[in-house]
């Protein structure tokens, strides 16, 4: 595994230094996450569209998306489209646009992301659509702790809640850091377990690098036929030591030599 | 095409009866409301077809956020609530992720303009045909009566993409006849032939603009009459011409005079047609409480004070 998040992390940065702008810290937080559900938790054909059984997939939605080039690499990497692609990024006419954008039909990418505290939303509608549809996939919305500022996240944590969605799992990144500063000193969200559990969650706080983790609470949150939201506690900036825990690396791009120093230290020359 | 009888008739009960309808032959259908189905009449569907009814509670960012993921699944969805909480309350919603994604999403917004009434500023949309006019993808249309409602909500049900509807509060006139009037998408409608003068309307205004143009035959002053009931894409061909033969166009709507019908209407005749032009709306500002006629008339969108403005308008040299 962490080969993988290696390569997925080093994939990440050297796609926003070579478009020279992004944001590398969020999508630090996120690779563990979004490795284990591709690798181990979603049902999602590579194949994409061409796969017969498209429509019994798992959704995830990247609703922090500009975690963008933690999603691209970990799609690239397990084969959804060609790893040529990822230098694309954020170019003129490129499908891997800043924000994932579901207009390009890049495959993999569900829905556009990018203003935040929409994914959500978007989950439910997707997860009402499937419960009408008789379908049994799960939607899985990630979204960044910063984000559940945005009182439409609350609206719909809400409505999932009222409108008994068992089909949809929650998942936040929980880095908290956001462009200004920390989460807490911006604009606290505590106590976040509190809140997502009187709205209704089933509750889980875990350590969102620990694989095994990762993929025990998700296997059962995937099972459950309870709404449940996942705290996954994370590191923004994760694996590259000057960037961990600095709210500086939020939309930065590394220089030629803070490059090689990362993916030195991601044993990814 | 033109209704021998005028009787007047909701627009909102149509539009309801219409979801009714349109959920019977086609199951893909889903509806939203945020707490106004009683107002907006999407009540009549979520009593035939409950499980397809999603009422979002008064949450419109939400609701619209919700609408898209039906839609991204396949469903066509209609999603209702009055038009000043249906249009800036979640434009990012409706920008980003509904019109960016050329979702299948129909937002049909009641309660457009200053007819809202005794409510007042706070609830009279003057600004959402602007704001909407203005995303790319999304096609907004202004019907102008019952007959018309009916049509395009059929039209909307059928045609693939995101899509603004504006219906009023009050009962309109009935305009067009049901057994004979199309709606066509792609071109406005000719209501009546002249030569002195071009008036352009949509909407709930159409019907006093008709009424004028009788009061000014009656004075010698013939009126080329052009309901545009899409406002966007704006079709010009029957407006160009009727702009190059009038030289004079005068543009009467129930919204702010900025960014709606009558800019559409400036746009296109300062590239094709450069008229003398005249908009008569709402004029940059708030509105009030007021029964609907009484503000009609102090925002002068009724026939006599249309007519008033008219007459002066043809003096200008």
């Amino acid at each position: 595994m962490k080969k993988i998040t290696n390569k997925i992390r080093a994939d990440v940065l050297k796609m926003i230094h070579n478009a020279k702008s992004g944001h590398p810290g969020g999508a630090l937080s996120s690779v563990d996450i979004l490795t284990v559900l591709y690798k181990k938790v979603l049902n999602v054909p590579k194949e994409w569209d061409k796969s017969p059984n498209f429509k019994e997939r798992d959704r995830f939605i990247l609703s922090k998306g500009h975690a963008s080039t933690a999603l691209y690499a970990t799609l690239s990497y397990f084969g959804f489209f060609p790893e040529k692609l990822l230098m694309g990024f954020r170019m003129l006419g490129s499908k891997l646009q800043g924000h994932p954008s579901s207009r390009t039909k890049l495959p993999g990418i569900e829905v556009s992301t990018g203003s935040l505290g929409q994914g959500l939303s978007i989950g439910v509608g997707i997860a009402l659509a499937l419960r009408l549809d008789n379908i049994k996939s799960k939607v899985f919305v990630l979204m960044g702790d910063g984000e559940m500022q945005e009182g439409s996240v609350w609206e719909s944590l809400m409505n999932a809640n009222a409108k008994k969605l068992d089909n949809l799992v929650v998942i936040i990144d929980k880095n908290n850091l956001q462009i200004d500063g920390k989460v807490q000193d911006v604009k606290t969200l505590e106590p976040l377990d509190k809140k997502l559990e009187a709205f209704g969650y089933k509750v889980y706080s875990i350590d969102g690098h620990n694989y095994d983790e990762i993929e025990k609470t998700l296997t059962e949150a995937k099972k459950s036929d309870k709404l449940c939201a996942i705290i996954a506690n994370t590191i923004k900036g994760k694996g590259v030591s000057f960037m961990e825990n600095n709210a500086g690396w939020h939309g930065k791009a590394p220089k030629d030599e803070e490059l090689k120093l990362a993916l030195e230290e991601l044993n990814a020359k | 095409m033109l209704s021998k009888t005028n009787e007047t008739k909701s627009p909102r009960n149509t539009y309801g009866e219409t979801l009714v309808k349109l959920g019977a032959i086609n199951p893909n259908i889903v509806v939203l409301d945020a707490d106004l189905s009683s107002s907006t009449q999407t009540c009549k569907f979520a009593k035939a077809y409950p499980d397809r009814f999603f009422n979002c509670g008064i949450a419109e960012q939400d609701m619209m956020g919700t609408a898209a993921g039906l839609a991204y699944e396949g469903k066509t969805v209609f999603a209702s609530t009055f038009a000043m909480f249906a249009t800036a309350r979640c434009l990012d919603q409706i920008r980003n992720t509904i019109c960016y994604s050329k979702l299948n999403v129909k937002i049909v917004a009641t309660h457009g303009g200053i007819t809202v009434g005794e409510d007042g500023a706070s609830h009279q949309a003057l600004e959402d045909i602007s704001y909407m006019r203005s995303i790319p993808d999304i096609r907004v249309i202004v019907p102008a009566d019952c007959t018309e409602v009916e049509e395009v909500i059929k039209y909307a049900a059928n045609t693939p993409g995101p899509m603004y509807i504006r219906i009023p509060r009050t009962n309109l006139k009935t305009i067009f006849d049901p057994e004979k009037y199309k709606f066509n998408p792609g071109a406005a409608v000719k209501i009546r032939d002249g030569k002195d003068l071009t008036i352009v309307s949509n909407g709930e205004t159409l019907w006093e603009v008709m009424e004028a143009a009788k009061s000014l035959h009656n004075v010698g002053i013939e009126a080329d009459v052009i309901h545009c009931p899409v406002v966007k894409p704006f079709h010009h061909n029957i407006l160009k011409e009727s702009a190059i033969k009038t030289k004079r166009v005068v543009v009467v709507e129930n919204h702010s005079i900025i960014g709606g019908l009558g800019s559409a209407v400036c746009e296109t005749l300062g590239q094709y047609a450069p008229s003398k032009t005249y908009r008569i709306g709402i004029k940059d500002t708030f509105g009030q409480s007021g029964e609907q006629r009484q503000l009609m008339d102090f925002y002068g969108l009724t026939d006599k004070k249309i007519y008033e403005k008219v007459i002066k308008f043809m003096d200008v040299k």
